[in-house]
Parts: C-alpha cells; structure tokens; sequence
C-alpha cells in the first residue's frame, strides 16, 4: 500500500476512535443537565443518583475524546500538511473558533462539574454543568462548518494555488452546514438515548430495581422514541441537499450507475466497478427516482458521468459508500423499531416490570449509535472523494511525503491501542453498571437544591 | 487592522507571541502533572491515589494548552506546521500515545475493577514519560534545526532526559504545596534529586543553541546586548539557589512558604523560554523560515485575533477560578 492509502486509514482510524467518543459528551452533557435541573425542580434524590452515575461514564468519555482530539490536531501536520498550506486561510479561524471558544469552556468547568459539587454553591455547578453541554454543543459547531465547509465550499477565491476568505458569513453558513450539524447533534441524541436505555436494561436485568434506573430508563426510551423520526426526516433532507452539491456521493449511495428516469431504489447489492454494474441486486422499481425526486419519472444522477475522458475515475469507490450507507439506514430503522416498540411496552408494563426479551434487545442495542455514526460518517466522507475540499483540493495533493513503513508501523501501533482501549471503555461501563446493580451506594451526601441552605453533614474523615 | 502599521508585521508578531505563551504556559502546566506521573512508581500504594487527585481538577485544562498551542501554529504558521511536524512524525507518535495512555489510565485506575489498578498505574507512569521523553527529544531536535543527524540525536536523547527530570522536579515541588505530612517530606526528597536535570537541561540548551547558529551567537554575545541580557542568567542562578535553600530547611512551621519552590519553578520555565524565544526570533522553523515567511494571509490571521481578544481573558479568568476553587491541600477527589 502507499503512503496516500495508509495516511488515509491512519487518518481514518484516528478520527473514528475519536469521534465515538464526542458523539457521547455533546447529548449526555444536555442529559446531565436535565438530570440536575430534574433534581433541583423535584429534589427527588433518584434523579442526583442518575446524575452520579452517568457523570462518571461523561468524565470517562471526555478523557478519551480529550487525548484522541489532542492526535487529530498534530495528524494535520504529519499526515496531510497540503490541507492548511492550501486551505489553510479558511481552515485556520474555524478550528481556532473549535479550540478557543468551546475546547476550553468544557475543560475548564469539567474540573469543578466533575468534582466541585462539594466545594461549590449548587447554582454554580448546576451553571458549569450548562457550559460544559453548551461547549460541547458550541465544539460540535465549529468543526461541524468547517467540514460542512469541505463538502460543499463557497465564500473564498484562490490566488495562487491557495484559498483566501471574501466572506466568512457564506464560509460559516455554506449549504451544507445546517444539514449536517442538525443530522449530528441528533446522532448524538440517539447514541446517548440508547447507551442510557442498554445501560439502565442491563442494570434491570441485574435485579436493581432503584427508582434511578426505573427514570434512566424511560428518560433513554422516550428520548429514543423522540428523535429517531426527526432523524429519518433530517437525514432525507441532507441526503437531498448532497443530491444537488454532490451527486457523485448520491450516485455511489445509491448504487446507481446510468443517469436517467424511473430509477429503481436498490436495497441490496453487490457494485462492481470494473465491470461498472452491480451483481444480485434486490431493488423496488422507481423507489430511488420518488425519494430524491419525489416523482416515478424523476432523473437520478449516475455514477458513469464522473469518468474523465481518458477514463480516471472522478466519483468515490462505490462499494465503501453504498454498504456504509445500508448500515447507517438498517441500524437507523432497527432503533425506530425498538424505541417505539419500548415505549409501547413502557406504557404497558411501565419500567420496573418490562419483559426480559425487550431489554436484553435494548442492550444488545447499547452501542448501536456508534455504529450508525460510524457508518453516516464513512458515507460522507468517502463518498467526497478523491476530493478532499470538493472540487478544491485533491487528497492525494494533500498528503505528506513520510515513508509508507512508518505509516504503516505507527498506524498498527494506534490500531493496537485503539482496539484495548475500547474494550477497556466498554468493560469499565460495564462494570460501573455492576457496582450500582449491586446496590453500590454512589454518595452518602446530602444534596442541597438550588436555592435552599445548605446542609452542612459532616461524613467520618472528611 | 492599519492601526498598529503593516498588519503583514504585526500580525505574525502577534501570534508568534501568542503561541510562546501557550507553549510556556503548557510546559509549565502539563509539567507539573507529567511530573507527577513520572513520580508514581516511587510513592506507596496509599499515596498514589492522593498524587492523582493533587492534580485531578486540572489536568483536562493544562493539556487543552498544549491544544492551542499546536492550534495555533497549525492555523497562523501553517507551512511550519507541515514542516515541523513531518520532521517530528515518530516522537510525536510517541507523544500521543504517551498523552492518550495517561489520559485513559488516569479514568480507568479509578473505575476499572479494584484488581486492574495497578495495571493503569503503570499505564500512567508510562505514558507520562513517554510524554515526558519525547517532548524532551522534539526539544533537542528543534535546537539542532530539526535535522536527522547522528549528533543532533544524542543531543536529543540528553535534552530528553534533562527535560523528563526536570518534569519530575517540578511535579514534586507542585506536591510540596498540594500535600502534606509524610508525602510532602517525600515529595521534598523528589524534588532534591530533580533539580538537577532542570539545571543541567537549562545549561545543555543555553550552551548548545549559540554553537548551532552563528546568528543565534552573534545575538547574545555581543555589546550592549550582553549587558540587557545578563539578567536573564543572574536571576535564574539566584532562583535554583533560592529554591535549594528553601528545600533545605522545608517543611516549615505551618506549612509557610510551602508554594514558594513551585512558584520559582514557574519562573526558572519562564526565564529559560524567553532566552529561547530571543535566540529563535524571528524563525519559526530554526534558520529556515521566519513567522513573516510562514504567516497565514492578514485577514484570516484578523479574524482568529478577533476571537482570541475575547476568549483569552475569559480562558485565564476560569483557569484562575478553578485553581482557586481547588485550592489548599489536596483531598480525596469524589464526584458527589
């Protein structure tokens, strides 16, 4: 393989560990938050119990999006210094605004959000529990333009070979953006609705029947339920905003290879692109035409216009985008069947007494967000190549000159890690799971609600 | 943007200035808590778990420098940032993992079954001095101009021990102030066996930055500026003179003066990087490209200052407030 190849998948695999991890803190932050303000409304101590227990599963996600985000910014420079030496002008200020305006705000107020509930006023670390969610969310925003901006640029000129800014209200706002970001923070939404569903499942299935798990449970299955229809709507509406800045992408997603009419909506396949056609397809006629077009007869872009006349291939590889795409949309309407089925059960059995089939599949489903993240994001981002700014700047004119050996050494190296780290993730929630199943208390503090004294109770050794 | 003359200057000057502080800032910052992870091996089981909540509160903040830092020569000097980086590519490697390692194992140690904790112990030592190391290394390599030869390696391999020593100095006296009894006389000993790789790794970059460059040389060692720049030296002697004696005669009666070694580590950091900062200026890239050369257009450069005029102060404002917050010794760190 060659140095652009590997830079691509060491790239690759470095920002999918860390995206995982993000895709948590932006929606559990807001879920923290809705916990304490809960707490303070109610002063149900069921609700400081959630609290307690899902922000050590924050901190412990935070810290792995922390040092993975800490790799992505030094790989600009190892992997890919033609991307800011070209685009650098319009890049520079977005990831600056990342770093300063939300980077820090959630860093800073994670220190006394995590351990400052003793040492500070219940408003003020009720207040730095908001401005963590709001840094995370405001984080989320910055990147979210500036790769919105990579898809679809516009608000620039190049002199030189290099991009200069003329309008940053285009730069920040180009099409793509609303899209993108309102599809992301959903995602997130999601993966945290069903990590706190799986999660408090588990804890029911180990016999804890705690008023804590009973409202984490139904606050993951109505969230769930809220919010996967919203994402198939602004899912659709992205995928028709692509259909007209990056119809390669549509074309690959949809497996289509003939621009034309009554174009059938593919379900399966397997996509050949020496032969340029696709083997065993299962398709229902007209359905790709009504979706992008919403009519039968409605012309669909195909993948055979993006061959350049001497025959190189100017649309992605398709097979990469089409079967991330199907996983993206399977485990999406797996967790439309499975929230709104819950929220039926809910209804009927309420969450003390729901059957054990529905909530070994809620576990089952705990890390289902991921994989559905994972996917949305291949899709998108390889259906942009061989572009890495669309129609700006080409990967392969992008990447660094180090030799394929080391990339190739220090890319098993990152995968070795990735892979125990994730384990250890995912064997530590587990765990903390456990503990609480157990009955594990997780304070013998007394908390004060906004607004009331506080209750001085001295513990032995404090 | 015409207000303080050509903003093709002063703009690249600005945020060559910028970029110091946040990297003086996060050496300093991120040096103490590397240190107190290279100092885990050598305290008792009981202790660790204070060392680690002596610096839990800070440690996300301090490394999300090293964020800005880097940020900002990606986003201000980015051919310098290609350049320095593609040079650097195996010791920034081993850097990352070092930083996710710590990172990691500073979560798990606490929450991962009681059986695995020494494992993450070790991850943690570990990966602060993978960290440690490497910075050192890429310290010793940006002097000798970043240049592969078989001399500027071992004059890395040095700086790199200098600086993970050095680390651990200051990570021991940032412990003298956070802790007390038994651990602070411990940390009092750590800090005495450390000192010396800060003096030594001060004294191995002072000596060897004027000998690679004659530029370099001809700026210190000429009249007046020999004379501006003595200071520099005589201060800095004085501090670990300072710092000697307060070690000798420490701990104190009610802890007086405790915070006192760290605060003249804080400024023995300071003093050695504005020597540095002088002998560098104006390149980025030593002797091969300046912060004019490599700076970002003046409007883009604009517009991240716009920013950065309003979220620095706040930056600083907060970092105050949660030291303050955290203040005094160091306890248990519990999330309730």
């Amino acid at each position: 393989m060659d140095t652009l190849l590997l830079s691509r998948i060491q790239f690759g695999a470095n920002i999918s560990f860390h995206i995982l991890f993000p895709t948590i803190t932006i929606a559990l932050g807001w879920v923290l938050l809705f916990f304490k303000l809960r707490f303070n409304a109610t002063g149900e101590h069921k609700w400081m119990d959630a609290y307690l227990f899902w922000v050590k599963i924050f901190a412990l996600s935070f810290a792995m999006g922390v040092v993975s985000g800490i790799t992505m910014s030094f790989q600009f420079g190892t992997n890919w210094p033609g991307f800011m030496e070209t685009v650098g002008n319009v890049a520079g200020p977005l990831l600056a605004y990342e770093v300063m305006t939300a980077f820090f705000l959630e860093a800073v107020f994670l220190g006394i959000m995590l351990f400052g509930a003793s040492r500070v006023k219940p408003w003020v670390h009720t207040l730095a529990t908001f401005l963590v969610a709001f840094g995370t969310t405001m984080s989320t925003f910055w990147i979210i333009v500036l790769n919105s901006w990579m898809h679809t640029p516009q608000g620039y000129e190049v002199i030189d070979g290099v991009v200069f800014a003329t309008s940053w209200f285009d730069i920040v706002f180009n099409p793509s953006m609303p899209y993108r970001f309102v599809h992301m923070m959903l995602a997130s939404g999601l993966t945290v609705a069903f990590l706190i569903a799986g999660i408090s499942a588990l804890r029911l299935l180990w016999g804890d029947r705690s008023e804590a798990v009973k409202s984490a449970l139904r606050v993951g299955i109505i969230t769930g339920a809220a919010l996967i229809p919203l994402q198939i709507f602004a899912g659709d509406m992205h995928g028709l905003n692509t259909l007209e800045h990056q119809p390669a992408k549509v074309a690959a997603m949809e497996g289509n290879w003939e621009t034309g009419p009554n174009i059938p909506l593919v379900l399966f396949a397997i996509p050949d692109q020496e032969a340029r056609t696709n083997r065993f397809e299962v398709s229902i006629p007209n359905g790709a035409s009504l979706i992008l077009k919403h009519k039968a007869d409605g012309v669909v872009p195909g993948l055979n216009d993006f061959v350049g006349e001497n025959g190189e291939i100017l649309h992605p590889r398709v097979s990469a985008v089409f079967f991330s795409f199907r996983i993206m949309i399977g485990t999406g309407l797996a967790m439309l069947a499975l929230s709104w089925g819950g929220l039926l059960l809910l209804r009927k059995y309420g969450a003390g007494d729901m059957p054990r089939l529905p909530l070994i599949a809620f576990c089952a489903m705990s890390f289902s967000g991921w994989i559905a993240t994972l996917a949305g994001w291949y899709t998108t981002e390889i259906g942009r190549q061989p572009w890495l700014v669309q129609g700006v700047l080409s990967t392969k004119d992008a990447v660094s000159d180090v030799p394929a050996g080391m990339v190739l050494s220090t890319l098993i190296g990152y995968l070795v890690i990735y892979a125990v780290l994730i384990l250890a993730y995912i064997g530590v929630i587990t765990y903390l799971a456990r503990k609480a199943a157990n009955g594990e208390p997780l304070s013998t503090r007394k908390y004060p609600r906004s607004g009331e004294a506080e209750v001085v109770a001295l513990q032995p050794g404090e | 943007m015409e207000l303080f003359g050509d903003p093709a200057v002063w703009l690249p000057w600005t945020f060559a200035a910028l970029m110091g502080v946040s990297i003086l800032i996060y050496v300093v910052l991120d040096g103490f808590d590397l240190g107190v992870g290279i100092l885990m091996p050598l305290a008792e089981d009981a202790e660790k778990d204070r060392l680690v909540a002596s610096i839990g509160p800070f440690w996300d903040a301090n490394e999300t420098w090293l964020v800005l830092a880097i940020g900002l020569l990606l986003v201000a000097f980015p051919p310098a940032h290609g350049v320095i980086l593609t040079s650097l590519y195996l010791p920034v490697f081993v850097m990352l993992v070092g930083l996710i390692l710590r990172g990691v194992s500073f979560e798990l140690r606490a929450k991962a079954p009681l059986s695995q904790k020494p494992l993450w112990n070790g991850a943690f030592f570990a990966g602060s001095l993978m960290a440690s190391l490497s910075q050192g290394f890429m310290l010793g390599m940006y002097v000798m101009g970043l240049t592969w030869t078989l001399p500027h390696l071992a004059f890395a391999l040095l700086t790199a021990v200098f600086l993970t020593v050095g680390y651990s100095f200051i990570g021991a006296v940032w412990l003298i102030w956070k802790t007390e009894d038994r651990l602070q006389k411990r940390s009092i000993g750590w800090a005495k066996g450390g000192i010396w790789g800060l003096i030594l790794g001060i004294g191995a970059i002072s000596m060897a930055t004027p000998y690679v460059s004659a530029r370099i040389f001809d700026k210190w060692f000429s009249f007046p500026e020999l004379l501006y720049l003595s200071p520099l030296p005589v201060i800095s002697a004085l501090l670990v003179m300072f710092v000697w004696w307060q070690l000798s005669r420490m701990p104190l009666q009610n802890d007086r003066w405790s915070w006192t070694p760290f605060a003249a580590a804080m400024a023995l950091f300071t003093l050695a990087f504005c020597g540095m900062a002088y002998s560098f200026y104006p390149y980025v890239v030593p002797e091969q490209i300046t912060i004019y050369e490599a700076a970002s257009a003046p409007e883009s450069l604009f517009i991240i200052l716009l920013g950065t005029i309003f979220v620095l102060p706040a930056i600083l404002g907060y970092t105050i407030l949660s030291y303050f917050i955290f203040r005094g010794k160091a306890t248990d760190l519990r999330y309730d």
